[in-house]
């Protein structure tokens, strides 16, 4: 008989204050593609991690074709045939892509015409084109991604994990990566797709496996035959996931005004590109769009922290538009950025610091600050917003991501703001993290605040949102009513191909 | 040749002095901003540049008249650079301390080191020096000949090095690594590049590098001997030399002679009959790598900074 491409056993792997991985398994048939699946922070990424040589399991084993391995760094997993596609890609922008494909495998002298072919010849044998005399920091996401596949190829990389792979691409480009991910396993190669999002899985994979809580809850389950609520059950575990509840919208007067507004990027290109919106107190106006098509710029932009080429931004009724943060927040805006970490918070500040760092202004005694009255301001975001911590002086940094979360948020909404532009506020979080955001969310909206909310998560805009804004290519390309709309209509949207006919 | 120079008159004979000035410092700029900027395309900023071209000057000095030879003298000020150096790496790399601090503390140390063991050379009346070589054919040519083609070995090996670090940079899989570990030292690690490995020996062939340029003072006529406060901040000109050059072996050397030449107007503008400060002159080099640093910012807009984008960030694995 054969053995198992891979063969993870028993994997422990344990971080400060978490484990991620408790005992996890998984097999993988030689050509096969075989998925993931599980929710955010089931341990699928630090599993793979422990795959990939990246991180060293504490416990269990990893076989290779029957063989027992111990990696302790990436190059041993790559010197084994283990390639690794991260969600965060690990190009070097500033070289080209052939450069990329061949770093840490490259002939000792360089030709770099013959290099070029050389790549050039495998990308058009796994079907996709590629321009290896581009510098990376000019591509899209999805040809950085091809990028990625290729150095594995280049490798001879006999099994590609790729983490997320979808998450950046358009539905298109989706379809492209199906197509050269059939051709890598025709070739007697083996791919594991890690996943969150369960129609991927039924078109793309053979088996799947499931993680939940750091355990393998279902191995090997061909996905042929797979029922799809099953697997949606194995992978949320027991708890019920009801949507949470909405009220119907009672919209007042324009809280937020963007009028035709412009944002170039770093490369000067023009991230958004003359977008004009309007959301009104009480309700929730969702962004939907795939990741890296102007979302992140127009947020920024809209809490003053990217510049503005062109056009207006107005919080009720104050231009802003090239105002500085702070005078924003006394216009009334609200901001929770993407970044939670690098953006909203200072990792190596203690809670209290990072939840005044808003309000700091109205808690002083003459020049100084009054500690505690600032302790109180705390122990009051703490409280209304349920954020578990040990220490109040304690570095911020040992939080988990839902209770991150509620702090950043509760700074946010602790200065009664008129409208709150959100940016992915769920991503990462558990399912009962997921639902405390959304619920204050919700309540938000219902006390008459205005909502601007960036989600790739269609499901979460559909449940919650009164109006969709669909970003593509850094324009708007459809509105919505939430209660009207389908996943499928938005979905085309998405994509670019849909007619502008609904805004 | 000498008959030539006699029947030039006073002005031509100070300005064929300020090429070979501009030739000498150039030389010694050269060779210590090239290895600069190998250790921080690897992402190392070594700040200590001062200090190690101190030990280097000294411990050449030393092995230079100790062995009667002026090649040895290069060598053990090369390998006084790189150990030098060596402090650094440990620190800094090894140990991932703060670049910054470590690298100001390397130039406190060097140039104490040096002093303590050049403390009984100070004065001392031994030379072991390089004389001129002339390259044949070219050093005929009138004016050009007599000073760039007419100067130490030294200046030839700087200009020798360039081209093999432009080639290891830009043709080979170990510039390649090296590079790609000074842009994103996760991406190089990633691909089966040692990150630290790559930086310790960036930063010690900096030393190296900043080595040869101290022993370059102390094995050749500029100097000749060892004194006190001998690199005299011409380690920071070549920090800054790094930058005016993005990084580039090729540009740095572009810099390195205009750099040289202002520092050689500094001392032979005398003989023009300019009346110029030259404390305002000592500053033109600082001047022009702040106006590049300008350039460089506003055109980040549109494309990526020339400097490595991993420049002074210690790099850790297995982070969360």
């Amino acid at each position: 008989m054969t053995h198992p491409a891979v063969e993870l056993d028993g994997i422990w792997k344990r971080f400060p204050g978490v484990i991620a991985n408790a005992g996890a398994g998984l097999t993988v048939r030689p050509g096969t593609v075989h998925a993931v699946l599980g929710e955010n922070g089931a341990g699928k990424t630090t599993l793979m991690n422990c795959l990939a040589g990246v991180y060293r399991p504490d416990e269990g084993h990893v076989r290779i074709d029957g063989q027992e391995m111990r990696f302790s760094a990436p190059a041993d997993a790559l010197a084994a045939g283990i390639g690794m596609v991260h969600q965060e890609f690990r190009l070097v922008p500033t070289f080209t892509v052939a450069e990329n494909v061949v770093l840490g495998a490259a002939p000792r002298v360089l030709d770099r015409a013959e290099i070029e072919r050389q790549v050039g010849e495998l990308a058009v044998r796994f079907g996709f084109d590629a321009e290896p005399d581009r510098p990376v920091w000019q591509l899209s996401m999805g040809e950085r991604q091809r990028v990625e596949i290729l150095k594995a190829l280049w490798r001879n990389a006999r099994v590609l994990i790729l983490d997320e792979p979808t998450a950046v691409l358009t539905p298109q480009e989706a379809v492209e990566l199906g197509e050269v991910l059939r051709r890598m396993v025709a070739d007697g190669r083996s791919v594991i797709f890690i996943s969150h999002k369960l129609d991927e899985v039924v078109s793309f994979c053979d088996e799947a496996t499931v993680l939940r809580g750091g355990e393998t809850v279902a191995a090997s389950i061909p996905v042929a035959d797979v029922d799809a609520a099953e697997l949606a059950r194995l992978m949320v575990g027991d708890v019920a996931v009801e949507p949470v509840p909405v009220a119907v919208a009672m919209p007042g007067d324009a809280a937020l005004t963007v009028d035709n507004l412009s944002v170039r990027d770093a490369r000067g290109l023009l991230a958004v590109d003359g977008v004009s919106l309007e959301v009104r107190s009480g309700e929730i106006v969702g962004i939907a769009g795939v990741a890296g098509n102007g979302q992140r710029a127009l947020t920024d932009a809209i809490a003053g922290l990217e510049r503005v080429e062109s056009g207006t931004v107005t919080v009720m009724r104050t231009d802003v538009t090239n105002a500085p943060p702070q005078r924003r927040f006394s216009a009334g805006l609200a901001y929770v950025p993407e970044d939670r970490l690098g953006v909203g918070l200072a990792p190596k500040l203690p809670v209290t610091e990072n939840a005044v760092m808003r309000e700091y202004r109205t808690l002083r005694r003459g020049p100084l600050l009054n500690w505690s009255t600032a302790r109180e301001f705390c122990d009051r975001i703490v409280e209304q917003f349920d954020v578990k911590v040990g220490k109040r002086e304690a570095p911020l940094a040992g939080l988990s991501g839902g209770n991150l979360q509620r702090l950043l948020l509760g700074r946010e909404l602790s200065g009664m703001p008129d409208i709150v532009v959100a940016s992915q506020p769920t991503r990462g979080l558990d399912v009962a993290g997921v639902r405390a955001i959304q619920r204050l969310i919700v309540q938000q909206r219902d006390e008459g605040t205005g909502v601007l909310m960036v989600s790739e998560d269609l499901d979460e805009l559909l449940s919650l949102a009164d109006r969709i804004l669909v970003m593509n290519a850094g324009r708007f390309v459809g509105e919505f009513n939430a209660r009207e709309a389908t996943r499928t209509q938005i979905g085309e949207a998405m994509m670019g191909t849909a007619a502008e006919a609904q805004s | 040749m000498i008959n030539q120079l006699a029947a030039l008159d006073i002005s031509e004979a100070a300005f064929l002095g300020l090429i070979v000035a501009t030739i000498q410092f150039a030389t010694l700029l050269y060779l210590a901003a090239l290895g600069e900027a190998i250790a921080e395309r690897s992402g190392v900023l070594n700040l200590g540049v001062e200090g190690m071209m101190a030990v280097g000057a000294v411990s050449g000095y030393i092995g230079a008249v100790s062995t009667g030879s002026p090649w040895l003298g290069l060598l053990i000020g090369a390998f006084g650079g790189a150990c030098a150096a060596g402090v650094h790496a440990v620190i800094a790399v090894g140990l991932g301390a703060d670049q910054v601090v470590s690298g100001l503390a390397l130039t406190i140390l060097g140039l104490g080191m040096a002093n303590f063991i050049g403390d009984s050379y100070t004065d001392d009346p031994r030379r072991s020096q390089f004389a001129e070589v002339d390259i044949p054919v070219l050093s005929d040519i009138a004016w050009i000949g007599e000073t760039v083609f007419s100067a130490t070995p030294v200046t030839y090996l700087a200009a020798l090095l360039g081209v093999a670090t432009w080639f290891v940079m830009n043709r080979t899989a170990l510039g390649l690594g090296v590079r790609a570990v000074g842009e994103s030292a996760s991406t190089a690690d990633a691909a089966g590049h040692s990150v630290v490995g790559t930086r310790a020996g960036a930063v010690l062939v900096g030393g190296a590098f900043a080595g040869l340029s101290g022993a370059y003072l102390t094995t050749t006529a500029i100097v000749g001997a060892w004194s006190e406060g001998l690199t005299a901040g011409r380690g920071w000109i070549a920090v800054a030399l790094v930058i005016f050059g993005a990084w580039r072996a090729g540009r740095v050397a572009t810099g390195a002679v205009l750099f040289g030449f202002t520092l050689a107007l500094q001392t032979r503008l005398q003989p023009f009959g300019v009346d110029f400060s030259p404390i305002l002159l000592s500053m033109l080099p600082y001047i022009l790598t702040v106006i590049v640093l300008i350039v460089i910012s506003i055109r980040a807009r549109h494309q990526p900074s020339p400097a490595p984008a991993g420049l002074g960030i210690a790099y850790r694995r297995e982070e969360r």
